[in-house]
Order: structure tokens, then sequence, then C-alpha cells
């Protein structure tokens, strides 16, 4: 009877466990089934190089968008990343705990704020402050990036910060022990140490900003159109999707689960990524 | 001075505290130049922390308080304005256990020269080819020195230390059980290579081995914790005068229990 009881709740825990991975399976079929006839109908080139964005005339080419998606993700990147490093290895090498105390929990809490806060915020406050000192619309790469970079500062410095913590000691104390300054030692032992942790972080970071829809709905602008400076609208996939799937049936909802695919293929490289580089550090 | 050689530290009673513990209490001893002298004791009596006085590398811990004079070279080690980099150049330290970083051999051996202001590329290979010659891997690595350093066996990865260490050209060679982790024929290695470096630097070991101690030692210093459990030195002499006729009867204890 005991026997039984173990078994059968072994069963039930794996049954609950599979359905978190069907979920994961069903998600990929059922965009793949919605959207792969783009593919076919519009034609694999045409789609990802096409200039046009219009579905009122049958067009749909999203080079522009694979321009915004990108540019906004590395210029996210381009802020974040730096900033969120810094950040780790003060928190891991000269923050006194009392400081920590403070800037650990803050950080939770930026992980937090809805995005939708986020994205009211940098209307209001971003977008008028970009218009007023640098000129364009407001609107832009360079505000979609701000926000971004400040969504995954958490990421980043969580990552990195525990990437850092968990060396060896032996690796700072050896360092130190030949002569090397503190600084020195972070540069050429800690960092290198940490690389792939640190690597990690910030390709997590890269997935979570291409993946972010409403704060950058909000402050993008969203124009189709190749931008001609950081200060220029640009539209994403996710704010493609976000705006236009409330009306959009036949054909246009395919190109937007098509616009859906792409995404979620890039995406799914770069956790690949982040995963491969992680276990290859295990080894 | 027993053996007859310049003193190259010299300690002037030395106190240790971490925070409101007392670790080492006065602490008097003449290091002597190009010799061995190894620090004994029970487990936690203080011999590593004596240790990491001599470069500082107490510091790192909080709460730590030093009081009394130490001299390298007759210049104090902890004068307001000592500057404890240029010390730990000075002074070399190897680990317990060996902790190459997770980089080349060649990284390894050359990051402490090339952080002290050598870029010239031929002048680093020839201070690789020197280190790595001192501690008698430049035969066996000479051809893989692009290899990860943490690929070697452990015995191969502590000589790397040393050759690290060495590098920086030091005077001072601190090891701290720097055998323990390892087999009896890599220790036997490292022996053999203090008893060589010995004709240039000075050494001084901590280690829980008494017949190393025997073996590779000039001077033993005898550590041991008192009734109020603060870390005394005991006995510092000649290492085969503490061995044969030590003059204080805890020394003897621990000698013969040591031995069985």
């Amino acid at each position: 009877m005991k026997k039984f009881k173990e078994k059968l709740s072994g069963r039930i825990f794996f049954a609950l466990a599979l359905s978190s991975i069907s979920a994961l399976a069903l998600i990929t079929v059922f965009i793949i089934y919605k959207g792969a006839q783009t593919f076919i109908d519009v034609g694999f080139f045409k789609f990802i190089f096409g200039m046009s964005w219009s579905p009122g005339r049958d067009e749909f080419g999203i080079f522009p968008m694979i321009i915004g998606t990108v540019t906004v993700t590395l210029g996210a990147a381009a802020i974040g990343v730096p900033i969120g490093i810094c950040c780790s290895i003060f928190l891991a090498e000269f923050a006194p705990s009392a400081l920590q105390n403070i800037f650990r929990p803050a950080i939770q809490l930026l992980a937090g704020i809805p995005s939708v806060v986020y994205g009211f915020w940098g209307l209001l406050f971003v977008v008028p402050l970009i218009r007023n000192y640098l000129g364009g619309p407001g609107l832009s790469i360079l505000a979609g990036a701000i926000i971004l970079a400040i969504m995954i500062l958490p990421t980043i410095i969580t990552i990195s910060e525990v990437s850092l913590i968990s060396l060896p000691r032996h690796y700072k104390d050896g360092s130190l022990a030949l002569g090397l300054t503190q600084w020195q030692t972070i540069c050429s032992v800690q960092l290198p140490a940490a690389k792939s942790g640190i690597v990690a972080a910030v390709i997590l970071g890269l997935g979570r900003a291409m993946g972010e829809t409403m704060a950058v709905i909000m402050v993008l602008g969203n124009a189709v159109a190749l931008p001609d400076s950081i200060l220029a609208p640009v539209r994403t996939f996710t704010t493609n999707i976000g705006i236009e799937m409330g009306y959009a049936s036949g054909e246009h909802q395919q190109a937007l689960f098509a616009t859906g695919i792409v995404l979620f293929v890039i995406i799914m490289m770069l956790n690949s990524l982040a995963q491969y580089i992680t276990r290859r550090k295990a080894k | 001075m027993e053996t007859g050689r310049k003193a190259k530290i010299i300690t002037k009673a030395v106190n240790l505290y971490y925070g409101e513990r007392h670790a080492l209490k006065d602490i008097t001893m003449d290091i002597p130049e190009r010799a061995v002298t190894a620090i004994i004791g029970p487990s936690g009596c203080g011999k590593s922390t004596l240790l990491r006085i001599f470069n500082r590398m107490n510091d790192l811990i909080p709460g730590v308080k030093i009081n009394g004079e130490i001299l390298l070279d007759n210049i104090p080690v902890y004068d307001k304005n000592a500057d404890v980099v240029s010390l730990r150049k000075k002074v070399g330290m190897v680990f317990q256990k060996p902790n190459v970083f997770p980089m080349s051999i060649y990284d390894n051996i050359v990051i402490g020269p090339r952080h002290h202001g050598i870029k010239n590329k031929g002048e680093l290979d020839k201070i690789a080819e020197r280190s790595l010659t001192q501690v008698a891997l430049w035969d066996e690595l000479k051809d893989n020195l692009k290899n990860p350093g943490q690929a070697l066996s452990p015995g191969q990865q502590q000589r790397l230390c040393i050759a690290r260490a060495l590098a920086v050209e030091p005077d001072v060679i601190l090891m701290d059980e720097s055998c323990s982790a390892l087999d009896p024929e890599s220790t036997m290695k490292i022996e053999e290579l203090m008893l060589e470096l010995i004709k240039e630097y000075t050494i001084l070991i901590v280690t829980h081995n008494m017949e190393q101690a025997l073996r590779v030692s000039d001077m033993a210093a005898f550590i041991m914790i008192d009734d109020e459990k603060v870390g005394r030195l005991v006995e510092f002499a000649p290492t085969a005068e503490v061995f044969s006729s030590p003059k204080d009867p805890r020394t003897e204890d621990y000698i013969t229990g040591r031995f069985g």
C-alpha cells in the first residue's frame, strides 16, 4: 500500500512537471501552425528582407522591424551592460554590507515594476527630455534603449554578481599575493574567471530586452521605416504584434504570427547560447 | 643568531588580534636570510596567521589589529606609509591548495611581471622560461605554454604556482602547507626545489609534517596556544636542536607525539 502511494505521488508530480513542458510545446506548435503559411505565401526572403509592411495592400516585409529590434536591443546593451557589470563588481567586491542590504532589495524591486509603468515613465519623462535636448520626435530608438537598459539591469546585475561571488576565494588571494592591486585583480583575474557567467547574464538580458513589448510600444513611435539615426522612431517584432494583433485577421494575422516565429527563434537561440556557455564552464 | 646568517625578517613583540580575540602574543624572532624557517605547531595555533603577517594578507580580514615591530631588511612592514603592493612583490606566497588561475600556463606565470610594468614580449618569454626552469617544469611544458594551467596535475600546478611567485622576483617566499594537498612524489619534488631555492631566497614554511620540517628547514619555530587560547612562540632555534633537544617540555611532547 505504501509502495503504491509512493508510486502514485511520483506519477502525479511527473504529470504536473510534464504539463509545464507541454505548455512550451503547445505554444511552439500553435505559433508555427498559425504563422508558417506566411513563409510560403509571401516567401521567406520577401518576408524577412521586405521593406514594406502594409497589410492593407498585402505587403508583409519585416526588414525595418529587424533593424528596429536589433538597434533597440543593442542600444539597451550599450547602456545597460557597462552599468550592470560595474554595479555587480561594486556589490561583489567593494560595497560594505550595509550598502549591499540597500542595493540588493532595490534591484529586486526594479525587476518587479510592471513594464507598463516603465513605458509610462518613459513617455512622460525620457521622451520629452530627448525631444527638447536632442531633437526629433522624442519617440525613438534612444528612448527605447534607455528604458530597456533599466529593465535589463536586474538580470545582468544579479547573474554577474553571483558569478563573481561564487569564484573561489583563492583566486583573489593568489592575485593580491603577487602584488597586483585590487583593481588589477578584478580586471585580470576575477572578471576573466567569471567571464562565462557574465556573458550568460548579458545574453539573458538581451533576450529580455528583445522580448519586452509594453514599455517599448509607448516610447518607440512604432513607425515602420528604416531609422536614419538613434533619434528616429522604429518598430520592433514585439510592438508590431502588440499593436496590430487586436484587429488583424486572415493573412495579416498569419503574418503577425510569422513575426512571432522569428522572435521566438531568435530568443531560443540566445537562451541556448547562454545555457551552452554556462554549461561549458561547469565542465 | 645561531645559524650565523644575517636576519632577513625581524619581529619584535608582535601581537595580533581578530577583533577582541588575542590570536598571537609577543612573537619575537629573527628569521635568517637564505634559509628555510619552518613554523610548526598544533592546528589552530596561529601558524598561518603568523605567516600572513609577513605579506600583510591578514589585512584582507576585517577587524584584524597588529602591533609590535616587523622589519623586512630593516624596513618596517606595517609603517603607515608602507606600500603593500611593493611588499607583496618582495614577499611571494604559495598557498595550501594550488590556486592556478583559469588561464594559460604562460599567462599564469607572466601575470605578475606584466602588471608590474614589463610589457616587452621577449622579456616576458625570458621570465617564463627562467621561472619554469627554476621549478623544473620547463622541459615538460615548454611546448604547451598555451594550454590551460588548470589541466596540469596537482603537483605540476603547485610548482606552477611557485614559478608564478618566482616570476615576480621576490626575496622571500612564504609557503602555507604547500605540500599538504599533494602526493608524496610531488612533495619530494617541491622539497628538493626548496633546498635549491634557498641559495637565493629566504623561505618560510608552515607545515604539519614533522618529517618535512626536519628534512628541509634550518630553523624551526614552535607555536602553541596557552591556557587563554592565545598563540605564543614557545621555541625558536635551529631545527636540529628543536628536534633533538627541545628546551621546552611542550615542544618535546608535541614532537614526540607527532612522530608517534
